[in-house]
C-alpha cells in the first residue's frame, strides 16, 4: 500500500440490531485530499465516520491509516492516531473556557506522579491555544470566556481549532456549520481553506452543495447505508449529485441491487 | 479577514471582560445576613443592645464576639467536610444521599476499632471486641473508616457508572443499607470510651481545623488538576468528556469514592467529637450537605460551583443557626427560614443562568 493513502477502509459494516446502518463501505482518501461525505438523513454519513473515529465498533471490516492496520477501542485512540474529529453535537463543555476544550482528555500537566491529580500547566495549554487560532485565524475575544458565552459560530471555530492545535494527520468535520449564520459559516470555510492550503486531508459531511462544491475535490455519496457513487468535482454538477443522491441514478460499480 | 471575525477584542485576554465570580454573589448574601441580625439585635427591644458579632464588653483584645464565630464555625465544620464531597459529585450532575447514614455507620466501624481497655479502672462496659482491639493506635481506626467509606463509595460509583443506575437512586439505597449497617453492627447499642488519642481528633475546634485543611486541599485539586477538569467536563457535557477520551465511567466512580472518603472522615470526627457512637447519628447530614453545595451555587445540572462556594454555602447555614438563636427565635422558625433560603438560592441561580444566556 503506497504512503500516499491517508485512510482506507474495506467492507466497513455496522449493524444495529436489525438496522443496517452501513454496508460494504469501500472508500480511499489521499494525501492532502478533501473528500465531502453526502447522502440524506440516515443514509449511513456519521455512522461511516463513527466506525473510522472508533466511537463506536464496527461489526465487520478494516480500516488503514497511513498503510497501517487500525481498531480503535474509543475515540481517545483514534486522536492518539492523529484522527481529529468536529462532532456533529459539538463536544464542547459548556462550562470550561477555549484552553480547556482544546485540551480536554489531553491536558499539558506536570507533576505526573500525582497520577489523576497531576497539576494542570495552565500556561502552555493559554499558549498554544493561542498559537493554534492564529493558524486557523480564528477570533475569539476571550479564550477565558466559558463556551456557554459563546455564539454558535465561535463554538464551532473553536470545535475546529482543535484540529489545527494539535498537527493531526486527518480532520472529519461532521456537518460544522449546520447550526451557523451566513457570516460564521464563512468564517468555517476560510479555516477549512486554510487546512487545504496547509496540505491536511480532510473528510467533510455536509448537507450544503455550494460549500461542497466550493471546498472540496471529490464527493461520496451514500444512500441507505450503501456508498453509491464516488464523484470527482470536475466531472459533476449539483444536480447530477443530487440524483445519486436521492436515488435516481446509481454508478454502475456500486449498483449492488442490479447485480 | 475582518468581516468574518466575531467581536472586536482579537485574542487578547481583557480582565475586565471576565464575569464577576458567583462566590461574590454568596458573601455578599452572608454580609446581608450577618447585616440583618446585627439591626434586629440592636433594636429590638428585648435585646438589651447585644451584638450579633461584635465584642460589646469592655475588651481591647478583640473586636469580635469570638465564642459566636467559633459556635458558627463548628456547627457547620462537620457536614460541611461532607459538603466538599457531595460538592464533587453535583458538580459531576449527580447527587450522593448515602452520605448522612454513612456517617452513622463510619462512626459505629471506627469507634469500635478506637476502644480503651479499661475505664477509670474498670473494663470497658461498651467494648464490642475482644482485647485484641483495645487500645490500637489511632491509625487503625481510622484508615478502617476510611476504607469503608472508599467501599461504599465504590459501589454507589459503580452502580452509578456501569450500571446506570440514576445518582438518586442507587444512593437512596444505600442510604437506607447504611443506616442498616450501623444498626446492626452493635445491635443497635451505642459504643462509647475511645482512646485519647481518637478523641483528639473531634476535640476542640479540630472539627473546623480538618474542615479547613480540606476544603482548601479541595478547592486546589479542583482548580488546579486533571481531576477537576474532568470533573467540570462529565459535568458540563458527559458526551463531548466521552468522546475527547476521558474515562467517564471511571472518573465518576473515583468522584463517589472521595465523597463517600469525605463523608467517612466526617464521621470519625463526629464520633470523636461526641466522643461516643450511635446509629442515629447523622441524621439529615446528607440534605444540609446538599443544602450547603446549593446556597453555595453549585448548579444540579452540573458543571458550575467551586468548592469556595459551599464554604460560603456552609457559612451561611451557620450564622442563621446561630443567628436565629442570637434573637431568640425558636428551632421551628430556623428550619422554616432554612428552607426558604435553600429555595431562594436555586431561584436566584437559575434567574442570573437564564439572564447571562
Amino acid at each position: 500500500m503506497s504512503d500516499e493513502i491517508v485512510l482506507k477502509t474495506e467492507d466497513l459494516t455496522k449493524h444495529y440490531g436489525g438496522v443496517h446502518a452501513l454496508e460494504g463501505a469501500n472508500f480511499e482518501l489521499r494525501k492532502g485530499e478533501h473528500v465531502a461525505i453526502m447522502g440524506d438523513n440516515g443514509a449511513g454519513k456519521s455512522t461511516f465516520v463513527r466506525q473510522i473515529t472508533g466511537v463506536e465498533q464496527r461489526t465487520r471490516g478494516k480500516v488503514w491509516l497511513y498503510g497501517e492496520e487500525v481498531n480503535f477501542s474509543g475515540p481517545l485512540d483514534a486522536r492518539e492516531a492523529g484522527i481529529e474529529t468536529v462532532f456533529q453535537t459539538l463536544a464542547l463543555a459548556d462550562d470550561l473556557n477555549v484552553p480547556d476544550n482544546l485540551f480536554l482528555g489531553r491536558e499539558k500537566t506536570f507533576a505526573n506522579w500525582l497520577g489523576p491529580f497531576r497539576l494542570l500547566d495552565y500556561k502552555g495549554m493559554r499558549e498554544d491555544t493561542i498559537d493554534g487560532l492564529n493558524r486557523t485565524a480564528v477570533k475569539i475575544p476571550n479564550i477565558r470566556n466559558n463556551i456557554r458565552n459563546m455564539s454558535g459560530g465561535q463554538r464551532q471555530c473553536v470545535a475546529i481549532a482543535r484540529t489545527a492545535t494539535f498537527a493531526s494527520k486527518l480532520t472529519i468535520m461532521d456537518e460544522p456549520t449546520a447550526a451557523l449564520g451566513v457570516q460564521e459559516t464563512a468564517q468555517v470555510e476560510n479555516i477549512i481553506r486554510t487546512l487545504k492550503e496547509a496540505g491536511e486531508p480532510l473528510i467533510l459531511i455536509s448537507h450544503n452543495m455550494r460549500q461542497v462544491m466550493d471546498l472540496v475535490d471529490r464527493i461520496i455519496v451514500f444512500r441507505r447505508g450503501r456508498i453509491c457513487a464516488n464523484l470527482k468535482k470536475e466531472e459533476t454538477d449539483g444536480q447530477d449529485v443530487v440524483a445519486y443522491i436521492t436515488g435516481a441514478k446509481t454508478q454502475p460499480e456500486y449498483d449492488v441491487e442490479s447485480a | 479577514m475582518a468581516d468574518t471575525s466575531h467581536g472586536t477584542g482579537g485574542l487578547t485576554f481583557d480582565k475586565s471582560k471576565r464575569s464577576w465570580p458567583n462566590e461574590m454573589n454568596i458573601l455578599m448574601a452572608l454580609v446581608i445576613i450577618i447585616v440583618i441580625f446585627e439591626i434586629i439585635g440592636q433594636t429590638a427591644p428585648y435585646m438589651n443592645g447585644q451584638s450579633f458579632l461584635f465584642d460589646t464588653k469592655d475588651r481591647f483584645d478583640s473586636i469580635f464576639n469570638e465564642a459566636r464565630l467559633q459556635i458558627i464555625i463548628l456547627q457547620v465544620a462537620i457536614i460541611g467536610i461532607i459538603a466538599l464531597g457531595v460538592t464533587q459529585v453535583i458538580i459531576t450532575a449527580g447527587i450522593d444521599l448515602s452520605s448522612g447514614p454513612l456517617v452513622a455507620a463510619t462512626a459505629m466501624i471506627a469507634m469500635s476499632f478506637a476502644q480503651t481497655e479499661l475505664v477509670n479502672g474498670f473494663p470497658n462496659p461498651k467494648a464490642l471486641f475482644g482485647p485484641w482491639a483495645m487500645d490500637l493506635p489511632v491509625i487503625i481506626p481510622v484508615v478502617i473508616g476510611l476504607a469503608f467509606g472508599a467501599f461504599i463509595g465504590a459501589i454507589n460509583g459503580t452502580f452509578i457508572a456501569y450500571f446506570r443506575i440514576p445518582p438518586f437512586i442507587a444512593t437512596l439505597g444505600m442510604f437506607l443499607i447504611c443506616r442498616g449497617i450501623a444498626l446492626w453492627w452493635s445491635g443497635g447499642n451505642p459504643i462509647s470510651f475511645p482512646t485519647d488519642s481518637y478523641a483528639w481528633i473531634g476535640s476542640g475546634m479540630m472539627p473546623v481545623v480538618w474542615f479547613v485543611i480540606l476544603a482548601i486541599l479541595f478547592q486546589l485539586i479542583m482548580s488546579f488538576t486533571v481531576y477537576g477538569k474532568h470533573t467540570y467536563a462529565i459535568g458540563s457535557n458527559e458526551e463531548a468528556a466521552r468522546m475527547s477520551g476521558i474515562n467517564v465511567k471511571r472518573h465518576k466512580v473515583m468522584v463517589y469514592m472521595i465523597a463517600s472518603m469525605l463523608a467517612a472522615f466526617a464521621g470519625i470526627v463526629l464520633s470523636s467529637k461526641a466522643v461516643t457512637a450511635q446509629a442515629g447519628m447523622g441524621e439529615f447530614y446528607e440534605l444540609f450537605a446538599i443544602a450547603m453545595a446549593v446556597i453555595g451555587g453549585i448548579s444540579l445540572q452540573g458543571g458550575r460551583g467551586s468548592i469556595i462556594g459551599t464554604v460560603l454555602g456552609a457559612m451561611v447555614l451557620g450564622v442563621i443557626r446561630s443567628g436565629f438563636t442570637y434573637i431568640k427565635l425558636d428551632g421551628s422558625y430556623q428550619l422554616m427560614a432554612m428552607g426558604g433560603i435553600i429555595i431562594a438560592a436555586v431561584i436566584l441561580d437559575q434567574y442570573r443562568q437564564r439572564n447571562r444566556a
